[in-house]
């Protein structure tokens, strides 16, 4: 088999790639679904905390490049939880020109026959370490949140993506506050699309229960009360093909809510 | 608490500005989107009119409320109609 090779994106730091990642990966995962996660972000390794395997890393992603490593599966940190899941996490003590384009083309073409999804934590910005995040993969997630901050950074990104040939990449539209899209005070999953103009692929609400899941090293997918974890189920059901229906994120006010919109005439 | 809404919700101003950035940033980013359009207006135009190539200026401007493109082509002479 080869597997397919995701780059998770966003230009903008902080709106939730390494979260992603690790809820994606575990989704894939639990359906039985053989996955490795890299960390590309080097310098400012997070995934492995994210993930709870920080205390068994022994070689990463920079070792294998130089091959300090014999091969790359040396590498591999085993999920405690699942067991066809695997994390190859990135140098913490080394800089963003440790690694070449070439030398990550060269892991994931070794990784590729051996699993069915290769995820790649991309890290922010567009210069060095955001190429050789994306040099080895052929499909794109972008990560975004309903700010303009976020939103224009995805934007240019989907312009870096097409000149490295990936015409198609989807959207994920993280930390969504339903409450306040109802209000009309936070852009909403349509502004967004209208403006991106790519297939959206998942919404994620703003869910404290990431904060507790990211305290304990657990992702949320894993935790059936989370409503960020069903959206990230769901995220991962779309990525196998299923049709999902999303998520309404602009649930029924209640009553006096209600009440309040009729004498608005609304 | 605020029984009314305002008459314009912060996201409308999220998305006007939004909008306005990117037809700078896109316009930016693709060099040559100008220089194409430039060649093909030149193109378009010189079928009807003789215009002063070199002259042609094409600018994108964006203020706070709206984005446009301004085109000056000075007009060297009016072709003759054919019949």
């Amino acid at each position: 088999m080869a597997g397919r090779v995701i780059v998770v994106t966003s230009g903008k730091g902080g709106v939730g790639k390494t979260t992603t990642v690790a809820n994606i990966g575990t989704g894939l995962a639990l359906r039985h679904k053989k996955v490795v996660m890299i960390d590309a972000d080097i310098g400012l390794r997070n995934l492995d905390v994210v993930m709870g395997l920080e205390n068994r890393i022994v070689y990463d992603l920079v070792d294998v490049a130089e091959k300090t490593c014999r091969s790359v599966s040396k590498a591999l940190i085993k999920d405690k939880r699942l067991s066809n899941l695997f994390l190859l996490p990135a140098a913490q003590t080394r800089n963003k020109d440790a690694l070449t384009p070439e030398q990550m083309i060269a892991i994931v073409d070794e990784l590729k026959d051996d699993f069915d999804y290769i995820l790649i934590d991309c890290p922010a910005g567009i210069e060095g370490g955001f190429q050789n995040a994306v040099a080895a993969a052929s499909e794109a997630i972008v990560i975004t949140t309903p700010e303009i901050s976020a939103v224009r950074d995805a934007d240019r990104i989907i312009g870096l993506l097409q000149e490295k040939e990936i015409y198609d990449p989807v959207l994920v539209l993280n930390r969504l506050r339903p409450e306040m899209v109802r209000k009309g005070d936070m852009m909403d999953v349509d502004d967004i699309n209208d403006i991106l103009a790519i297939k959206l692929l998942g919404i994620v609400p703003d869910d404290e229960e990431i904060i507790i899941s990211t305290n304990k090293g657990e992702p949320a997918v894993l935790n059936a009360h989370s409503k960020a974890g069903e959206a990230f189920r769901n995220v991962v059901r779309r990525m196998e093909g299923e049709e999902v229906p999303f998520m309404s994120v602009d649930g029924e006010p209640g009553l006096f809510g209600r009440f309040l919109k009729i004498l608005q005439g609304k | 608490m605020k029984l009314f809404r305002e008459e314009f919700p912060s996201k409308k101003q999220a998305v006007e500005r939004l909008r306005l950035v990117l037809v700078h940033d896109r316009a930016q980013v693709s060099t040559g989107l100008l220089e194409l359009l430039r060649e093909e207006i030149i193109t378009a135009i010189s079928k009807y009119v003789d215009i002063d190539e070199e002259e042609l200026e094409i600018e994108l401007n964006a203020t706070e409320s709206k984005a446009e493109l301004v085109a000056n082509i000075p007009v060297v002479r009016v072709r003759r109609p054919l019949e």
